[in-house]
């Protein structure tokens, strides 16, 4: 084949290769799904109910936005649901006491306490060596016995919060919700970084190669350091959102959001091995999950069946992409056959 | 095999230790009903982090006060029906004197409890009853009926006794809401009533973000909609929220609410009335029929009286069941002056 | 004593360092309370941890495979639910326990048909059967709650061997314990576990049949779970369908406590024996203590943590203590 053949895609080519896109995958398996459901229920395939899907499913978004780059370097956070509800608490009740504070200032402070909270986990796992399985398990465990000592007999509810704050989750911009803005904007800018920094890049070698990435002379333990950082980062910045969206905050917010994100994080594409994955893919994964809940609540299936049918669906989905994603390997393979 | 003999070792050591610690019954009052003994009472709440819980904690600190008794409340911060059977056994190698439960699962605690009440502890439920032969005393907030009837009335006069009507309850298994709803659904099929129609009970599992979720659904999902009984304070909160942020109008919302965090809802009118009781009290009542169960002075058979300090004199019913009185309902004139019902200091 | 020290030598310093742990906390607990050193104890302490330690034997196996079961507590839950249907409906204990234990071994050869057949990772695949498992029990159960059983059922529950204080339960663990710890540590099939756990593909190379293990392996896993599920039934006496929610992390943590690596090829039943006993003996102090489930989370964080990190200090204050006495005796060569 000749070099000019090679550096013009011609439409066909370029249709075979955003096919063999595994996140373009999830996208047409996702249509489907819609689309089936819509044909049943219709109250489904409205504006209204697709923009509360978004919303519902934002502070899961932004949490594993947040947690796809320490999976992919091979490693795991398990500890987000229990940073997602101290943060929640806290500044819900900081607020709650302090009502004249700019929203911001306390968006700020879920942030720092979520990024400490990260680096807690980062230190245990960069400098200590201990499996980030077992270092996020055991701080899940500290940091929801803390929140209890915080919280304790006490609660946050939508009369203690004001209502500036609480319209940080309900406001709108040309129709669509701050949150999901947020999630959004967040995505893409994570999503380029993984795609087009050095920094980013390094995060694949890292979790497909650990020795490899050492000696070709990757910084692996700043890296990982900076993942869970950043990963507690945005569960600090969730659990601020989900204290303005559900004003409701006890000591048991957010428990098992961990299950949900590694769920929503498989179910797009991102590899538990590390390595391969998107943070398109994690979000598609989050709105998944988030429309079956949507289309399984909307229907007059009996409530009692609601999470066993849920859990077969996320069976399936993620044997679909597993099965799309070998589908692309194997395709990936005999075109550079062919090419030889 | 080292590591098996070790294993082994350590097996057997333990079993040794089972079998010949002596079992020292010293310390601690024995559990017999002497009337000299100044009261002590154990409550093991659903879950130790909820305010609600901390409110009937003050009454009966109240109450304790007023007997010079010793009061404790243990328990976990996450509800769990494991750790409630676990902290019943602990209670009772330690001879305390009265237990007090409210069940997250009514069956799973009563071997438990038996076997307390048979080495010497006395044994009652409140706000959330056991098995009947597992407890001597119920001391309940309301009747069942009474709250099941109550929200239920307080939608039909809502909706002006016409409309589609949806509940949104807590866990699947959360016993006392199942019983309040079969009463609703009782009271609801009357003929009176004929206009109104249930169309789902969804479950929220006590969670903000569930509840929430569910809530919207609900909206979405049936149009018709025109009002939601919400059994239990976390539900209502979220079908309120649900209702704002959707910007719906015309959708009622009653059921069980929470004042301190509810009293908004009352005073800015987004909810009419809601059903509920005073913690403060029932943790009062809940003392004061532990110390006369413990002194001896009632058995817990239907007709004993005892003095319920300021409550004045309480009955025992049938089935050992105390009530403290008829739900109160609260609406925006009187949420306020009740707060301090809710006290959790 | 030489031959003492020699076999101390042998056991790992994690275990060892666990060894230590259990040692002090039972200090504590008789210093703290005279309750603490009695018979009574020993069964209230014991009788409500079963359970955790039951499924814990399976989860060793799993783990030190590289897999992982997150699902243990739904096919707990989904068990003890065919269990109350069938003495609900008149069935006899015999025919409900039997189909208890089936649920459980299907349940356990579902997870294993997606992990070796489609070629799922366990992590994924468990995470979904746990909400579709306990789904399912929800599905069959719903609002329903059954608490009348056989008396001879309830009464092994909660009761203990005659004479002694030792429950009925703690029997069932360990005959499981001894049966486990054979297997795993005096048998080929055991071997080929810690094989496959250290590299999967080396050992199917090596005529290891990988996938057929790692079948059996999450069968016996949700063998185990139905049951600890009929043990569970029989101390409460009740069925609901969220029995043994949540119990997936507890079982988890006790078996890394135990010093198994989550990467496959290492750790030992005694090792998880003594985390067990660790855990539940720290339970029971904080319970005679009244002292809350924050502080005991905190502590058993803690404890997870800490494991790690003083035995990976400590190698490496003897590595670097190594380093300076370059003319001194070798240091000693480290156990796995």
């Amino acid at each position: 084949m000749s070099t000019e053949a090679l550096a013009r895609p011609r439409a066909g080519e370029l249709l075979q290769r955003l096919g063999s896109l595994r996140e373009f995958n999830l996208l047409a398996i996702y249509a489907l799904l819609v689309l089936s459901v819509g044909a049943f229920v219709g109250e489904f395939l409205t504006f209204g109910n697709f923009r509360e899907i978004l919303v519902s499913a934002a502070i899961l978004t932004i949490v594993v936005i947040g947690q796809t780059p320490v999976i992919l370097t091979r490693n795991i956070d398990i500890s987000v649901g229990s940073v997602v509800g101290i943060t929640a608490f806290v500044c819900g009740d900081f607020i709650s006491n302090n009502p004249t504070t700019p929203t911001v200032l306390v968006v700020l402070m879920g942030c720092a306490i979520g990024l400490g909270l990260g680096a807690v986990n980062g230190l245990l796992v960069t400098v200590a060596n201990v499996p980030a399985i077992m270092a996020t398990l055991g701080t899940l465990y500290v940091y929801r016995g803390v929140d209890s000592l915080i919280a304790s007999g006490k609660q946050v509810s939508s009369s203690t919060v004001p209502s500036s704050y609480a319209s940080l989750a309900t406001s709108r911009v040309a129709g669509i919700p701050v949150m999901v803005l947020i999630a959004v904007a967040i995505g893409l800018v994570v999503g380029l970084f993984l795609r087009y920094r050095r920094s980013g890049r390094q995060l694949y070698a890292i979790g497909s190669n650990p020795d490899a990435a050492a000696s070709a002379g990757i910084h692996s333990r700043r890296l990982v350091f900076a993942t869970l950082c950043f990963s507690g980062l945005m569960a600090g910045l969730g659990g601020v959102l989900w204290s303005a969206q559900f004003a409701t905050v006890t000591s048991d917010a957010a428990t098992g959001l961990e299950l949900q994100v590694v769920a929503a994080a498989v179910v797009g594409g991102v590899n538990v091995f590390g390595g391969a994955g998107t943070v398109f893919g994690a979000m598609l994964g989050s709105l998944v999950l988030a429309t079956i809940s949507n289309a399984l609540a909307l229907t007059r299936v009996s409530q009692l069946w609601l999470q066993a049918i849920a859990g077969a669906a996320l069976l399936l989905a993620v044997t679909a992409d597993h099965v799309a994603g070998r589908r692309t390997l194997a395709r990936a393979l005999n075109r550079r056959r062919e090419q030889r | 095999m080292w590591r098996l003999a070790l294993a082994g070792q350590i097996l057997a050591i333990s079993v040794l230790i089972a079998a010949c610690g002596d079992d020292s019954s010293s310390g601690g009052g024995g559990g017999g009903g002497s009337s000299s003994e100044k009261p002590s009472v154990a409550f093991i709440p659903k879950s130790t982090d909820q305010p609600y819980f901390a409110a009937v904690g003050v009454g009966a600190q109240d109450a304790a006060k007023e007997l010079g008794g010793d009061y404790k409340q243990v328990g976990t911060a996450a509800p769990s029906v494991p750790d409630q059977v676990r902290l019943i056994g602990s209670l009772a190698q330690r001879r305390q004197p009265v237990i007090a439960v409210s069940a997250l699962d009514p069956n799973a605690v009563a071997p438990a409890l038996k076997q307390a009440a048979a080495t010497g502890s006395k044994v009652i439920s409140y706000d959330a009853d056991v098995k009947a032969d597992a407890r001597t005393l119920f001391i309940n907030q309301a009747s069942e009926e009474g709250l099941g009837v109550g929200m239920a009335k307080l939608m039909a006069a809502d909706l002006d006794n016409k409309g589609d009507y949806a509940i949104l309850s807590a866990q699947i298994t959360a016993a006392n809401q199942n019983a309040w709803i079969d009463w609703m659904k009782k009271e609801l099929s009357k003929p009176e009533y004929s206009g109104m129609k249930l169309v789902k009970i969804a479950y929220g599992n006590d969670e903000a973000k569930k509840s929430y979720d569910e809530a919207v659904s609900l909206i979405q999902g049936y149009p018709s909609l025109k009002g939601i009984i919400c059994p239990t304070p976390v539900s209502l909160a979220a079908a309120v929220k649900a209702l704002d942020d959707l910007g719906k109008k015309g959708v009622k919302v009653t059921g069980l609410g929470f004042p301190p965090a509810d009293k908004q809802l009352l005073l800015t009118g987004k909810v009419n009335k809601y059903i509920l009781w005073s913690p403060r009290q029932l943790g009062y009542l809940a003392y004061y029929a532990a110390a006369a169960l413990q002194s001896g002075k009632i058995k817990g058979d239907p007709g004993d009286t005892f003095d319920a300090g300021k409550l004045g004199q309480k009955e025992v019913g049938e089935n050992g069941e105390v009530l403290l009185g008829p739900p109160l309902v609260f609406t925006k004139d009187n949420v306020n002056d009740k707060l301090s019902e809710f006290a959790t200091k | 004593m030489k031959r003492v020290t020699r076999e101390l030598a042998r056991v790992s310093g994690w275990e060892l360092f666990l060894i230590a742990l259990v040692v002090g906390a039972i200090i504590a607990g008789s210093a703290t309370s005279e309750f603490f050193l009695t018979e009574t104890n020993f069964r209230v302490g014991v009788s409500d941890f079963m359970e955790i330690a039951i499924m814990a034997l399976a989860m060793t196996l799993i783990i030190v495979a590289r897999e992982i079961d997150l699902s243990v507590a739904s096919v707990f839950g989904l068990a003890s639910v065919v269990l109350g249907l069938l003495v609900d409906g008149g069935a006899p204990m015999g025919v409900a326990l039997a189909a208890a234990l089936l649920t459980g071994a299907v349940a356990g050869a579902f997870n294993g048909a997606l992990i070796v057949k489609v070629g799922l990772p366990s992590i994924v695949v468990t995470i979904g059967t746990l909400a579709m498992l306990r789904g399912l029990g929800f599905g069959l159960f719903g609002t329903k709650s059954v608490s009348e059983f056989p008396v001879w059922f309830t009464d092994i529950g909660i009761g203990a061997v005659p004479g002694t204080q030792v429950p009925w339960s703690f029997v069932v663990f360990g005959v499981l314990f001894a049966i486990f710890a054979v297997v795993l540590h005096r048998t080929y099939f055991g071997r080929q576990i810690y094989a496959i756990g250290l590299n999967a593909q080396t050992a199917r190379f090596t005529g290891i049949k990988v996938d057929q293990i790692r079948m059996a392996l999450f069968v016996v896993s949700g063998l185990l779970a139905a049951v600890a599920a009929i043990v569970y039934t029989a101390r409460v006496s009740s069925v609901r369908a969220d029995n043994g929610t949540g119990l997936e992390l507890q079982v988890i943590a006790a078996v890394l406590l135990g010093g198994v690596s989550i990467f496959g090829g290492r750790g030992s039943l005694l090792g998880v024996l003594l985390a067990l006993i660790l855990v539940a003996v720290l339970r029971n102090v904080f319970s005679l203590q009244d002292i809350g489930s924050e502080v005991q989370d905190i502590v058993i964080g803690s404890l997870m943590i800490s494991a790690v990190v003083l035995p990976e200090t400590l190698a490496r204050v003897r590595r670097r203590l190594s380093r300076h006495e370059l003319a001194g005796p070798e240091p000693s060569v480290e156990t796995p």
